[in-house]
Parts: structure tokens; sequence; C-alpha cells
């Protein structure tokens, strides 16, 4: 722990919000992608801090939450499946399918268990040659090369049990809709640190240069958070619009080669909707026809489920950005995270759970006690 | 390109008709049940303080009455097993109330194939740990249920203490001003049964704090008259029990981070985890509502006994935003300490 300690230095915390006080001059609105960086912002209160010159607004980077409702569907309706083992992250079992999760299929005695990495759904089905074992493989692009690893060596072992139902989202697309949008008013982007460890950051040059602005890629650490909001706040009263490089300790500008290539043995790139956002092209990985015997989806004739969206509450807005969880009127009262109206007050890394969690007490209250 | 307006979000889910694991949590699903099934129907004013243990009137003596059930997997971990852990729950319970511990009952419900020699082990950790405290088993009864209707072993214990006059806790009791100290650091037995379970190597070294706390209650109750409430921190951990007080007693709570401890290990796994020490069970922690003017003595006190000697004062009861335990962090921020509204481990006591 001593290693994370260094990154949780009141002292040197204090010395960077300073130095981005010194540095603007003027409103500056930032967006961290990623659901953990969102977590830590709102866990200790990094807003407090650099607020107000410094306004950060949360994107869509919690695959909990943009998981579509349909694939969810589809999950619940192979986890019922009499036999079927389902495993899953354990966040994704309190998300709300359209009319019932995981948790429910569980309690009603499907054999639905949480495992903390594809390799267990892995060992399950070697230990349970007779029933099939199905892994929920969701996120972004940081958790696909161990899911690509999985069923690569499924089919190395010829485990025909094993299948997986993919719903994997990639970051740069996502970006590039929020930067189309005509109501966007993020002018810098804290890149995630995790998806660029596998992915490099060359994609989000091409960003920088076509829509000029600044990335810096960011750490999950609250001094990693700092040092990448001074970073962008640098870039954006110099006028630059560059990618720059906060993570160094574990992002490489080409990223991590030998994952990316499992990956793209694996997956192929394909259309995915986003929930609360909806479809984005080229957005997400889907199994390679050669792997198509561990597509779950395909396996157990799901892929036809299909669920409508109704309009219900704030999420699209709140997952890209351009409104806040305490903007939404039903935010803590009919919305909370036992009974969540949308998927960010599901996960821990979704911004709605993480203001509920942390900072519902709107008005600061450090001096009362 | 489309524009927000025309974006959509999921429908409210309101499935509420079937028990799920959240419900033994000890956070708010638990509390649901309690509120919406137990208490309409139980109608008992005793019960309704939802204490850890109640105190009842018996020809002038008041007597603390408390069960507890345990569903712990595995059954033996580091630093203890189900069998003691049984004792110890309710043993604990007992002792939050002042009360001194007399006599115990204990339940099985053991699974068809379970091995015997298994429940020998058991028992005679039950013994072991009752003759330690010392505490009397004097009732019991044991039911068999078909394989697959259970899951090896569980265990029921309810005991019955006395509580000494002049020893009067009660959440009511607490105040703006209190201070709130912890016998230690936090964790311990959630993090040691889930390094267990799951193979957590870094973690393997440590063990339950599974342990009796009628000796370090006792020892502090007789330091100081100006303890007003104690608690054990078993499941949801210090955050549940914070929040519980905090409703009960109509006050606020703020606690300071850089105050709490936490074991290495413990820090390390919930990290790795993504967990948060302070939802983590504990089976042999407590935590007292000290009026300010007695905290150092109490936490002398608490030191000075072997459970105690790493604890801490980490926080103050305030009159401000009653209902709500907030956390100040390193950087002088702060944040809400919630209840969690189901699990956040799979069940762990």
């Amino acid at each position: 722990m001593k290693y994370l300690d260094e990154y949780r230095d009141p002292a040197l915390a204090h010395r960077l919000v300073a130095e981005i006080w010194r540095t603007v001059t003027r409103p500056w609105v930032l967006m961290e992608i990623c659901g953990g960086q969102t977590h830590t912002l709102v866990k200790y209160g990094i807003e407090e801090l650099v607020g107000p010159r410094i306004e950060l607004v949360h994107g869509p980077g919690c695959p909990v939450c943009v998981t579509p409702l349909e694939i969810i569907d589809q999950a619940i309706a192979i986890a019922s499946i009499p036999e079927v083992i389902f495993v899953s992250y354990g966040d994704m079992l309190r998300v709300p399918g359209s009319h019932s999760g995981l948790f429910q299929v569980k309690a009603e005695g499907g054999d639905v268990r949480i495992a903390y990495s594809p390799m267990d759904a892995l060992r399950l089905a070697r230990e349970n040659p007779r029933r099939p074992v199905v892994f929920f493989a969701v996120g972004f692009e940081t958790t696909a090369p161990a899911n690509a690893t999985a069923v690569w060596q499924a089919r190395r072992e010829g485990l025909r049990n094993f299948s997986m139902l993919v719903s994997h989202v990639l970051v740069p697309p996502a970006i590039r809709l929020l930067l189309e949008s005509k109501a966007g008013r993020v002018q810098g982007f804290i890149a995630p640190g995790h998806v660029c460890t596998v992915m490099g950051y060359q994609e989000y040059e091409e960003l920088a240069a076509r829509y000029k602005v600044p990335f810096v890629v960011g750490g999950f650490e609250p001094l990693d958070l700092l040092e990448a909001i001074l970073m962008l706040a640098r870039q954006l009263e110099q006028g630059r619009s560059q990618v720059e490089n906060q993570y160094a300790r574990s992002v490489s500008r080409s990223g991590n080669e030998a994952a990316r290539r499992r990956m793209q043995e694996v997956f192929e790139v394909t259309d995915r909707n986003w929930r609360g956002i909806g479809p984005i092209a080229q957005s997400g990985y889907r199994l390679r026809p050669e792997y198509a015997g561990f597509d779950a989806g395909k396996v157990f004739g799901v892929e036809t489920v299909t669920a409508p969206e109704p309009p219900e509450c704030i999420s699209a807005q709140v997952l890209q950005g351009f409104k806040k969880p305490l903007d939404c009127p039903v935010f803590g009262t009919r919305c909370t995270p036992a009974g969540p109206l949308g998927a960010p007050m599901v996960s821990s890394e979704g911004a709605c759970a993480a203001y509920y969690q942390y900072r519902r007490h709107a008005a600061p209250v450090g001096a009362q006690s | 390109m489309s524009e927000p307006a025309q974006f959509t979000c999921p429908v409210p889910l309101a499935v509420k008709d079937r028990i799920v694991l959240g419900h033994g949590s000890g956070g708010k699903l638990s509390a649901e049940l309690l509120h919406e099934i137990f208490l309409p129907f139980l109608r008992s004013p005793t019960l309704n303080r939802l204490d850890d243990q109640a105190v009842v009137q018996v020809n002038g003596s008041r007597l603390a009455f408390s069960t507890d059930s345990f569903v712990v997997k595995p059954l033996f971990f580091r630093g203890g097993d189900i069998g003691s852990l049984a004792v110890h729950g309710t043993v604990n319970d007992l002792a939050m109330g002042g009360a001194t511990p007399l006599f115990l009952s204990a339940g099985f419900i053991l699974e068809e194939g379970l091995e015997i020699e298994t429940l020998r082990r058991v028992a005679e950790s039950m013994g072991r740990a009752a003759e330690a405290i010392p505490i009397e088993i004097v009732t019991g009864d044991t039911k068999v249920v078909e394989k697959g209707s259970g899951d090896g072993l569980f265990i029921n214990t309810t005991g019955i203490g006395l509580v000494p006059d002049g020893v009067h806790l009660s959440p009511l009791l607490v105040r703006p001003g209190d201070r709130v100290l912890i016998s230690g650091p936090i964790g311990d037995h959630g993090i040691a049964i889930l390094a267990e379970r799951e193979g957590i190597e870094f973690a393997t070294e440590l063990a339950s704090d599974s342990a009796p706390l009628h000796g370090i209650a006792a020892a502090i109750l007789a330091a100081s008259p100006e303890i007003h409430a104690m608690r054990d921190p078993t499941r949801g951990g210090v955050s549940s029990a914070l929040n519980e007080i905090a409703a009960r007693a109509g006050v606020g709570i703020t606690i300071e981070e850089t105050a709490i401890p936490v074991r290495e290990e413990v820090r390390g796994a919930c990290e790795m985890l993504g967990l948060d020490p302070l939802y983590v069970a504990n089976e042999g922690k407590l935590l007292a509502f000290v009026d300010s003017r007695a905290a150092e003595t109490v936490l002398d006190a608490m030191r000075r006994h072997p459970l105690g000697s790493d604890a801490a004062i980490i926080g103050t009861v305030t009159g401000a935003h009653p209902g709500l335990v907030l956390l100040r962090t390193p950087f002088g921020t702060t944040r809400i300490v919630d209840m969690l509204p189901g699990d956040q481990l799979p069940r762990i006591c």
C-alpha cells in the first residue's frame, strides 16, 4: 500500500490544487471518461477542491451502465435455463433488465455466480463438464484481453461447455459522438488510463487533431487525477490540443501489443447499442465467426431478444456529461441504488451511484462538526 | 447525429416478491424486511427498539436477551470457525448492552451427508469458546434437513445475560459532542473469510478477529460511567453500525478517514477487490459512543485490554446533518458514509 499512499498524499494534493488555481484564468469544463476515475473524483471530493474554475463532468465509461437492455434480457434468459451456470462480474447482477434482474434469477433458483475473472468461469467449465458455463463478458477495452484469452483458451482445450455473452464497448467512438453533439460543452478530456494501457493512445491523437481538443491520459488515484487536470488546464490556457500522458507508469503510446493481438484474433469490431445513449457505429466487439461455437447468444438462440427502452430518466444526459446527477428531479428520491431507475445509479462506477453514495449532501458540511 | 433529448433510459424495476441475498446483508434491504414484515406483525415495544439485544425486567433484575444465526462459509477459517463464531456472536450482542453473559442455547441445522468429524470439530470449538468466556451452553436442539436443503451446517445461538445496576446503554443516549471510539483495526473478519474463499494470496496470513467482547466492554464500563452506547460492527461493518446509531439517536456523525485503523492486508485486499473496509464485517471489535470529557479515559482503558491495543478515537457526534454519517478525507473534503442497499460481499457471518 505504500505505493498507493504516495498517490494520496494530502500535502502534494494541495500543492497541485494551488498550481491549478494559479494556471487557470477562466472556467474550463473537463470530462473524465472512465467510471473508475469518476469514483475517485467523487469519493475524494476533488470537484470541491478544483471548482468552480474547473468543472468536471462525468463520461460514459461505466460498462455496467452502458450495457444495453436487450443484452441484460439475453443474460437473464440464459441464466434462467436449468443446468446453466451463469458467471458474471458482481456489479452486473443488480442491473435491471426489462422485467427482472440477475439477482431475481438467482433468487428463483438460477445458478448465477460472481467471479473476479473470466478464468474463474473457465475453471467452472472444466469442473462441471456436463453443465453449460456462460461468462457475461462486458466492459471496455480493459477487460477485453482477459475475456479474449478465456475464449482462446477454451477453444484450445476443446471446452465445448464454455461460452460467452459478449457486450464489449469501445471508448473512442463514444468520445467522437460526444464531440459531434451540438449540446457538447466539454473542452478537455481525461482519457481512461486502463483502456490506454491496452490500446495505447494513438486513437486519441486522431481525435485531438480532428476536433482540436486536448486529452491527458490519466490514472485513478487522487494525485493522478489532479495532475491530469493541471496538464489539461495548461493545454487549454496555452491553446494547445495534444495528447499527453500523465499515467506513464502504466501507459505507453503503443499500448500492449500482445494483448491487442489476442483481442483481434478473437473479437471483431461491430456496431453496438449503448444503454441510455443509443446505437453507436463500430463501437463494440463481438466474437469472430470462427469462435461462433463459444458465442452464448448463438448457442442459446437468444440473439433475437430485443428490448425497447422507453424514455424515463435523464441518464442519457448524465452519461454524456450534459447534466450532473444532482440535476435530476428524481435523484435520491424515486431513484436510489436500492431502486435504480437508470443504469448510472446501479454500479459504484456510475456517476449517479457515486454521487448518491458520497455527495448527496449537496452543501459543504466540513465545518459543522 | 442524434441529440440528447432523443436518448432513452431503462424502465424502473419493482420486483419485490422474493428474498434476495441482500436481505441478509445488514443494510437497507434487511431494515426494510424488519420494518415491513416483522415489526408490524410481532408488535413488541422491546423489539421495536431494534437494539442488538433486548433488555427486559424480571423480578427486579434486568436481563439482556439476544439471538443470532450463523451461516458462514467456509465452516473453518483462519482465526476461527462457525462454532466459536456462534458463541462469540451472541455473547457480543449481550455485551454491547453492558450485560454479563450467563447462559447460551445452541440450535443446529445439519444437512444430510455432513461428516460427523466436521460436527465434532465444531462442537469441540464451541465448548472451548464457551469455557474461555466462561458461559454455559445449557440447552440445544438438532434438526437434519435433506441434502440440498441446507449448506452443511447452520447454527443458532441464543443468550441471556445480566445487566449490572448502574449500567444504562442506548443509542437514544448518544448526543452531540460524544466521541466515537473503535477498539481496533476494522475489516479483518470479512477479508479473512474472503481471502480463504477466493484464495487472495497476500492476505492469507490475515486472521478473523472473532473474539468475545464482554471483557473489554466490562473494562471500559468500569473505567467510566460516561459511555452512552456500544455496538459491535458485524454485518455491514462500521458504516452500518454508525448509520443505525445516527438514525436512532437523531444525530449526525463525522469520522476522520486518517484516524480509522485498518491493517495493510485488509487495505490491500479491499483496493484489489473494489471494497471499502468501512463496510466489511468485524467479529471482535466494538464501537463506543462516549461523552467527550471521558473519551481519553475510555481510550486508555480500551488500550490496556488485550483486545483493544490499537483502539482509536475515530469521530464525533454532531447536531448538524442528523441521520447522516460523513467522513472527512485526508484532503479536507467530506463524503457520505452510507448504509449499503444490499451485499458488498457474499455472506460472511
